[in-house]
C-alpha cells in the first residue's frame, strides 16, 4: 500500500507525532498506513544475555518498565520514561520515537503562523529561518531514545519493497534537519536490535525545563564496559537535541578506551561533547546556555556510568 | 450575628463539585443546538498593516459556507475602559498584530470553516511595526492607534505625594535599581469559547465563557447597535479566567453578528493558539526604583518610573498602568511617595488584567529592592519590613484607606514556620531562603465606567416549600463565588444549603454584579447578600414571631428552623414560617446591594487604587540551586495571608495555592515572548507552565482578622497571595548563590550568567541595564492624606 | 471518506457514521454527545482529553477511532456507578480539588488508572502519573491530597 500511494501515503503507528504535526499541517499525506494491528511489531523477545529485539510497535511505555530493561540497559528505560507524559507513552512507539520528525520551533507551528513568518525550507517555503543565510535545514533532531540506542550499539531492521536490510541506528540519521532520515519513505521500520549487555553501564540524563511534557533541549546518552581491571572497554556518548542528527563524540572511544576512567579524561571528554554540540536558536531555552550543559551532562553521565564520584 | 456560624467558617465542599467531578457541568464549547453554525476567524499576517481589500470570493463559494463578515460588518468602536474605545471585534482599517482578527467564516462545520479561511485573499501595506517600549520611543512611523497622550505612547502619569525630595534627604541610605518583569498569559485550560443566537424576535442571546457578562453585554449592544434590552449574556461556568476572560473580546462580538446575519446559532471555540493572541494578559513593566531609608531600615521616601509594554489595544490598560504605581505604600510606611508611569502601545496581542493586575510587577522590584537595602544597612529582612508595617484604620500617603491589616503577623508566622532566621544567610551555599510580602485590593472602590451605582445586586425569592431562589449577575471561575453566594444566604437564613437555588450569571435574569475581577466578588456580593438575606429573614422572624407567640428577639433560625432560644420545642419549620410571612406580607422577594464607600483621593487618578478592604500577604521561599546548571528547585512555599475572616478556608487554600503556583510560574518559567514580529510560542507545550512534577510543597497560613466592612468579616484571597512568590524567589536565590536576577523569570542560564560574572569578580547580577530617558509630565503635585505616615523631623 | 464506527464507550456499544479522519475526542463530544471529555489544546501538550483506553490512560485527541474499535474507553461519565460517585469524584469534590472544573475529568481519569494499577500510590507515584495533566487553578495540591483520600478510603 506504501508503495503504491508513494508519497501521498505516511505510515503511523502510535501517532503521537504525526497527529500533531497533520493538525498543523506539517504533514499532509492523503493516506495514512497504519501499523497498530501487526502483532509481530509489538513484541519484545531475548534478553540481557543474547540481546532484546524490540518490536518497533512496542509502546514507551513498554519500554520505560520490564526489569530487564530497567537492568541491564537502564538508559533505554530512563530515556523511554522521560518523553513527554504517561499517556502519551501508552500510544507513543519506540519506532515511532527513533523516527520523529526533527523539530524546530519555526516549524512546530500551525499553518497561520508559518505562513505570517514566511514559510521554511522544511514546509512550503525555501529558506531556513534559524540560519537565513545557509542553504539547510537545522531543525533538531528530538528523539529521546535516538542518543541510547546508539550508545548502546543498536540495529533497525528496515522492510520495504526493494526487501530488508539491517543498519546499525547511527546510519539510520543523517545530519539534515529536513531529511533526517536515510530510511526511505515505503520502507517500514520493524525492530530495534540491541546487543548483549554484558556489563555494560548506561546512563541518560536528559535536559528540559519541565518534569514532564518536554522534549529534551539537550539529551547524553552514556555506555560504558569496564574490565575486569578497571580499564574502559567500550565507551559511547552520545548527544541528542543539539544537531539535525544525535551527535556521536568519537573522542570517548578515543579518549577513554583502554584506560581507567579518571575525573581528567571524563573533563575531556565533557570538552568534546560541548565542542561538537550545535544547538541552534529553535528550541526552548538559549543556544549557549545548552552547549555549556552539554558539557555539564556529559560529564555527570560519565561519571555515573563510571562510578566516580 | 457571627458569633455562632453554622456555615461561614467551614471546609464544606462547593456546591458546584459534583457537576464538576462528573462532567455534568457544561462549559461553553460543550453547547450544542440544532441548525448551529461554527465559525473561525482569521487573524492578520503582519504585526502592523493596513488592509486595502479583503476579497471572499473563493471563500464564499465553497460549499458549506454560509456567511463571510470583515471590519467592514463592524463599524462600531467599543472598549472596556471609557476612555479606551478602540477595539470593533473584527479590525477594519489595519490589523495591528499577528493574529488579530480581521475577518470570520461561519459555515455548516468547523472543517469547513476552517479551509474557507485560507481562500480569503487579503491584500495588505505592511506599516512599521513596534514591538517594544523602546521601539516606540526612538522609531517613526504610523502610530497603532489614532489616540493617546503622544504617538504610540497611550498614558502617561505623574504624581508626587509629598515632597520626596526631602524625604531622600532625609534618608541615611538611598538605592536605585532597574527592574524587568515579563509579560506572560493567563493560559485558562479551557479555550474561550461562544454560542451566539439571534432568534426571530430580534434577540441576541449569548452564552460565553466570560467573567464579566455585564461588560460584554454594554459592548455588544453598543458595537452591534442593539438596545441593551434585546441582548442577553450568559456567563457559562468558566474553565479558568485569572482575567483574561474580563474584556469582551472579539470573538464573542464575530459570533453574535454572524448569528444576526444568519439567523442561526453560531458557536466560536478559539484554538490554543488564538488564545493567546486574545490574551489581555500581564503587561512586561521595565522598572525604575528609588528608595530612601533611615538607619533603621524606616523609608523616607520613594520613587517609582515604570514602562509598560501594552499591544495593540487599551483594553484595561489605562488603569493598569495606575496599578503600577497605586499600591507600594500599602504594605509599609511610606511617607513621601512619586509615581511616573507609561504604557506604550506595541503590535502585539493587548495586554490586560491578570491576577493581580499591574501590582505584581511593582512588588517584584520593591521587595527585592528591600533586600538588597537590609543587606546594605546591616539589618534583617524580618526587620526591615516587620517594623514598619502599615498602621490598622490608616490612610497611606497616596490617600488608600487601611481598615484591617495583620500583616505584622503574617511575617511573624511565615518566618516562624519557615525557620527563616535559622536558614537566612546560614545555609550551605546552594540553598537559600527569600522573604517578601504584599497587599492586595478586595474590589475596586471605583467602577470601570462612571456611575453611583451599585457594584453589585442580590436578589432572593423564597417558594412555599422553604426553597430559596438566590440570583445575581456574579460569575463563577472556579473560584467559589457561587459557594460563597449560598454559604452567606443559607447562613444568615438559617436554612441548610440544599435549600438554596441559585441562577447567576445571566443578564436577563440576575441583577447586575460587575464581574468576577479585583478581587471584589466574595466582599462585595457577600455584603449584598446579607443585606437582602436580612430583610428577608426580618419578615420570615416577624411572621414566627406573631405564630409563636414571642417577639422577635427571642427568636433563632437554624438548621431550617426558627425557634424560641430559651425553649427549642416552640418552633416552627423555615417553610412554614415562610409561608406565614409570604400570607402576611405577600409574595416573599428581596434585593440587597453593595456600593463602595466613597474612597477616592482628591486628584486626577485617584480611582485607581481604593479598595474597601487590603489583603496582604507574606511568603517565604526556599530553593536550591545548582551552581553547576543554574538550575532552581524551589523546596518549599510558606505563605500566610490575611483574608479577613476565610468564609470557606478550604476555598481560600485552594486560592492561595492556586496563587502561590502562578506566581512561581511567573518567578520561573512563564514567557509571552515575541520574535520576528510575532508571538514565538503559541502553545501549552512551548509556553512552560508548572506541571505536578515542578510544584513544590506549599504550607499557607491563614491569618484572620475580622474586617470591619467585609462580609462576616472577610477580605479577598484569590490574588493577593500570588504578589510575593516572584521577589521571595528571587531573594531566595540570592541567599542561596549570591547573584541578583532582577529581572523574570528567573531562568537557569540567567542564574548561570551571573555566577559567571560573579566568577569573574564583576557584579553579579541579571538584569536591566537602565530606562529609556523618557521625559514625563511635570507631576500632580499631592498632599498627603492627613492621616498617612510623617516623615519624621520633616 | 466517511465510515460506520463502533465504539465500547462505559459499558455501552455506540455506533457513529463519522469522517476516519475525526478523533476520538471530537466523536466523543460531538457525536456521543459525551462532552464531560475536555479539550484545552489537540495536540497532546495538556491532558485535559485523557480517557482510559483498556485500562490505560490515553490522549483522545491524538486517537483514532478507528484504530480503538471494540476495545473499553472510559471517560468521565462512566467513572460513577448507578448514580454513586466514585470515590476519586466524591475526593476530589471534599476537597475543592476541581476549581474551575475543566482540567477534572482527565485528571481523575488518569488517577483511576493509577488507582486501579496501585491501590496505595506513594506521593512521588502520584506526581508522575498526574504529570501529564496541566491544570492552572489549583496548584495541583488539593490535587493530590484528593487522590490520596480515594486511596485511602477504598
Amino acid at each position: 500500500m506504501l508503495s503504491e500511494r508513494g508519497a501521498e501515503a505516511m505510515i503511523v503507528a502510535g501517532g503521537t507525532d504525526l497527529f500533531p504535526n497533520m493538525k498543523r499541517r506539517q504533514f499532509e499525506p492523503k493516506s495514512l498506513v497504519s501499523l497498530r494491528a501487526i502483532a509481530e511489531l509489538q513484541r519484545v523477545t531475548g534478553d540481557a544475555d543474547s540481546g532484546l529485539t524490540i518490536g518497533a510497535g512496542v509502546t514507551l511505555a513498554q519500554v520505560s518498565r520490564p526489569p530487564v530493561i530497567a537492568q541491564s540497559y537502564p538508559a533505554l528505560a530512563r530515556a523511554a520514561g522521560d518523553v513527554s507524559t504517561s499517556q502519551l507513552r501508552n500510544t507513543g512507539t519506540i519506532g515511532g520515537n527513533l523516527c520523529l520528525d526533527t523539530r524546530c520551533n519555526y516549524y512546530n507551528q500551525t499553518y497561520h503562523w508559518r505562513k505570517s513568518i514566511g514559510f521554511c525550507m522544511k514546509k512550503d517555503g525555501d529558506i531556513c529561518l534559524v540560519a537565513p543565510g545557509g542553504s539547510r535545514c537545522w531543525a533538531a533532531s528530538s528523539s529521546d531514545t535516538a542518543p541510547v540506542m546508539i550508545a548502546l550499539g543498536a540495529s533497525v531492521r528496515l522492510i520495504g519493497p526493494r526487501g530488508e536490510r539491517v543498519i546499525p541506528v547511527d546510519e539510520l540519521y543523517r545530519d539534515d534537519g529536513k531529511d533526517h532520515l536515510t530510511k526511505a519513505a515505503d520502507e517500514i521500520l520493524t525492530e530495534i536490535l540491541i546487543p548483549p549487555a554484558n556489563g555494560l553501564r548506561s546512563v541518560y540524563l536528559k535536559l528540559r525545563r519541565r518534569g514532564s511534557f518536554d522534549f529534551p533541549i539537550l539529551g547524553v546518552a552514556v555506555a560504558l564496559r569496564l574490565a575486569g581491571d578497571g580499564a574502559c572497554a567500550y565507551a559511547k556518548v552520545v548527544l541528542g537535541a543539539v544537531g539535525s542528527r544525535p551527535v556521536v563524540v568519537p573522542q570517548a572511544e578515543s579518549i577513554l578506551i583502554g584506560n581507567r576512567i579518571t575525573p581528567e579524561s571524563v573533563e575531556s571528554v565533557a570538552q568534546a561533547a560541548a565542542r561538537l554540540a550545535k544547538p541552534m536558536d529553535n528550541t526552548d531555552s538559549v543556544l549557549s546556555y545548552r552547549k555549556k550543559m552539554a558539557h555539564v551532562f556529559t560529564a555527570r553521565a560519565l561519571k555515573e556510568a563510571a562510578g566516580l564520584p | 450575628m457571627t458569633d455562632e456560624l453554622t456555615l461561614i467558617g467551614k471546609p464544606l465542599p462547593k456546591v458546584d463539585a459534583l457537576g464538576k467531578v462528573t462532567g455534568e457541568t457544561k462549559y461553553a464549547d460543550d453547547l450544542a443546538m440544532p441548525r448551529m453554525l461554527h465559525a473561525k476567524i482569521l487573524g492578520c499576517h503582519y504585526p502592523h498593516a493596513r488592509i486595502k481589500h479583503i476579497g471572499t470570493a473563493r471563500a464564499q463559494a465553497l460549499p458549506g459556507v454560509v456567511a463571510i463578515i470583515t471590519g467592514a460588518d463592524l463599524p462600531v468602536k467599543y472598549g472596556n475602559l471609557p476612555v479606551s474605545q478602540d477595539e470593533t471585534g473584527l479590525a477594519g482599517d489595519k490589523g495591528r498584530f499577528v493574529g488579530d482578527p480581521i475577518a470570520a467564516v461561519a459555515a455548516v462545520d468547523e472543517e469547513t470553516a476552517e479551509r474557507a479561511i485560507d481562500l480569503i485573499d487579503v491584500e495588505y501595506e505592511e506599516l512599521p511595526a513596534f514591538m517594544s517600549v523602546e521601539d516606540v520611543l526612538t522609531k517613526e512611523g504610523e502610530p497603532i492607534q489614532d489616540y493617546g497622550d503622544q504617538g504610540n505612547v497611550h498614558k502617561m502619569v505623574a504624581l508626587e505625594f509629598g515632597d520626596t525630595e526631602s524625604g531622600f534627604a532625609a534618608a541615611d541610605y538611598v538605592r536605585e535599581d532597574t527592574f524587568f518583569y515579563q509579560g506572560n498569559t493567563h493560559l485558562p485550560m479551557e479555550e474561550h469559547a461562544v454560542v451566539a443566537h439571534y432568534t426571530a424576535d430580534g434577540k441576541l442571546t449569548l452564552w460565553s465563557s466570560t467573567q464579566c457578562p455585564h461588560y460584554v453585554h454594554r459592548a455588544l449592544s453598543k458595537a452591534l447597535a442593539i438596545a441593551p434590552s434585546r441582548v442577553r449574556i450568559i456567563a457559562t461556568p468558566v474553565g479558568g479566567g485569572f482575567g483574561g476572560k474580563s474584556d469582551p473580546l472579539p470573538h464573542e462580538v464575530a459570533a453574535a453578528k454572524l448569528s444576526m446575519i444568519t439567523g442561526r446559532p453560531v458557536k466560536i471555540a478559539l484554538t490554543r493558539e488564538e488564545v493567546f493572541y486574545a490574551h489581555r494578559g500581564r503587561h512586561p513593566v521595565l522598572m525604575w526604583a528609588k528608595t530612601g531609608v533611615r538607619k533603621d531600615g524606616s523609608i523616607t521616601a520613594m520613587h517609582f518610573k515604570t514602562f509598560l509594554d501594552g499591544g495593540a489595544y487599551g483594553s484595561y490598560g489605562v488603569a493598569s498602568t495606575y496599578y503600577t504605581g497605586a499600591l507600594q505604600p500599602v504594605t509599609y510606611k511610606v511617607p513621601t511617595y512619586k509615581f511616573e508611569g507609561m504604557r506604550a502601545f506595541t503590535n502585539k496581542p493587548a495586554c490586560g488584567p491578570k491576577r493581580g493586575h499591574g501590582t505584581p510587577q511593582p512588588r517584584f522590584g520593591m521587595e527585592i529592592q528591600l533586600d538588597k537595602i537590609a543587606e546594605a544597612i546591616g539589618i534583617s529582612p524580618v526587620d526591615i519590613r516587620r517594623k514598619f508595617v502599615v498602621d490598622e484604620n490608616s490612610y497611606t500617603v497616596n490617600h488608600l484607606r487601611i481598615t484591617s491589616c495583620a500583616l505584622g503577623e503574617c511575617i511573624d508566622k511565615v518566618a516562624a514556620a519557615s525557620g527563616f532566621n535559622d536558614k537566612h544567610r546560614k545555609l550551605p551555599f546552594g540553598k537559600g531562603v527569600g522573604l517578601a510580602c504584599s497587599s492586595y485590593l478586595s474590589g475596586a472602590g471605583l467602577p470601570i465606567y462612571w456611575n453611583n451605582m451599585p457594584h453589585t445586586s442580590v436578589q432572593i425569592k423564597i417558594d412555599r416549600g422553604g426553597g430559596v431562589a438566590v440570583l445575581c449577575g456574579s460569575t463563577d471561575i472556579g473560584q467559589g463565588s457561587n459557594s460563597v453566594l449560598a454559604y452567606t444566604v443559607a447562613e444568615v437564613l438559617g436554612v441548610s444549603l440544599d435549600a438554596i437555588q441559585l441562577t447567576v450569571s445571566d443578564t436577563d435574569l440576575t441583577p447586575i454584579d460587575l464581574g468576577s475581577y479585583s478581587s471584589r466578588v466574595t466582599f462585595m456580593m457577600g455584603n449584598a447578600a446579607i443585606e437582602a438575606a436580612s430583610k428577608l429573614k426580618k419578615l420570615i422572624m416577624e411572621a414566627a414571631a406573631e405564630k409563636l407567640q414571642l417577639p422577635v428577639e427571642a427568636l433563632a433560625a437554624k438548621n431550617n428552623s426558627i425557634y424560641c432560644i430559651d425553649d427549642e420545642r416552640r418552633s416552627l419549620t423555615f417553610a412554614q414560617a415562610a409561608q406565614l410571612a409570604e400570607a402576611k406580607h405577600g409574595g416573599l422577594g428581596a434585593m440587597g446591594s453593595y456600593t463602595p464607600p466613597k474612597l477616592a483621593g482628591p486628584f486626577r487618578g485617584s480611582g485607581v487604587g481604593p479598595s474597601p478592604a487590603y489583603s496582604y500577604s507574606a511568603c517565604v521561599a526556599q530553593v536550591d540551586v545548582d551552581p553547576e546548571t543554574g538550575e532552581i528547585k524551589v523546596e518549599k512555599i510558606w505563605i500566610a495571608h490575611d483574608c479577613g475572616r476565610a468564609i470557606n478556608p478550604l476555598l481560600v487554600i485552594g486560592q492561595t495555592e492556586g496563587s502561590v503556583y502562578m506566581g512561581l510560574g511567573e518567578a520561573l518559567m512563564e514567557e509571552q515572548d515575541f520574535r520576528r514580529n510575532q508571538h514565538k510560542i503559541p502553545s501549552l507545550l512551548d509556553y512552560k507552565s508548572l506541571t505536578m512534577m515542578d510544584m513544590p510543597e506549599v504550607e499557607t497560613i491563614l491569618v484572620e482578622p475580622i474586617d470591619p466592612e467585609g462580609p462576616f468579616g472577610a477580605k479577598e484571597a484569590g490574588q493577593g497571595p500570588l504578589l510575593p512568590v516572584p521577589p521571595a524567589v528571587a531573594n531566595a536565590v540570592y541567599d542561596a548563590v549570591g547573584v541578583r536576577i532582577d529581572e523574570l523569570p528567573i531562568t537557569a542560564d540567567k542564574v548561570l550568567k551571573a555566577l559567571a560574572l560573579k566568577a569573574e569578580g564583576k557584579e553579579p547580577r541579571v538584569g536591566p541595564k537602565g530606562v529609556p530617558s523618557f521625559v514625563f509630565p511635570e507631576p500632580v503635585r499631592v498632599e498627603p492624606h492627613p492621616q498617612a505616615p510623617k516623615l519624621r523631623g520633616a | 471518506m466517511k465510515q460506520l464506527i463502533k465504539l465500547r464507550v462505559n459499558g455501552e456499544d455506540y455506533e457513529a457514521y463519522v469522517p476516519v479522519h475525526k478523533t476520538l475526542l471530537e466523536v466523543l463530544r460531538e457525536d456521543l454527545n459525551l462532552t464531560g471529555t475536555k479539550h484545552g489544546c489537540e495536540l497532546g501538550e495538556c491532558g485535559a482529553c485523557t480517557v482510559l483506553v483498556d485500562g490505560e490512560p490515553t490522549l483522545s485527541c491524538l486517537t483514532l477511532p478507528i484504530e480503538i474499535q471494540g476495545r473499553e474507553i472510559l471517560t468521565v461519565e462512566g467513572l460513577a456507578h448507578n448514580g454513586t460517585p466514585h470515590p476519586l469524584q466524591t475526593a476530589f469534590a471534599e476537597l475543592s480539588a476541581a476549581q474551575c472544573g475543566y482540567c477534572t475529568p482527565g485528571m481523575l481519569i488518569s488517577a483511576k488508572a493509577l488507582l486501579d494499577h496501585d491501590p496505595h500510590p506513594a506521593r512521588d507515584d502520584i506526581r508522575q502519573a498526574l504529570s501529564g495533566n496541566l491544570c492552572r487553578c489549583t496548584g495541583y495540591s488539593k490535587i493530590i491530597e484528593a487522590v490520596e483520600l480515594a486511596a485511602e478510603r477504598r
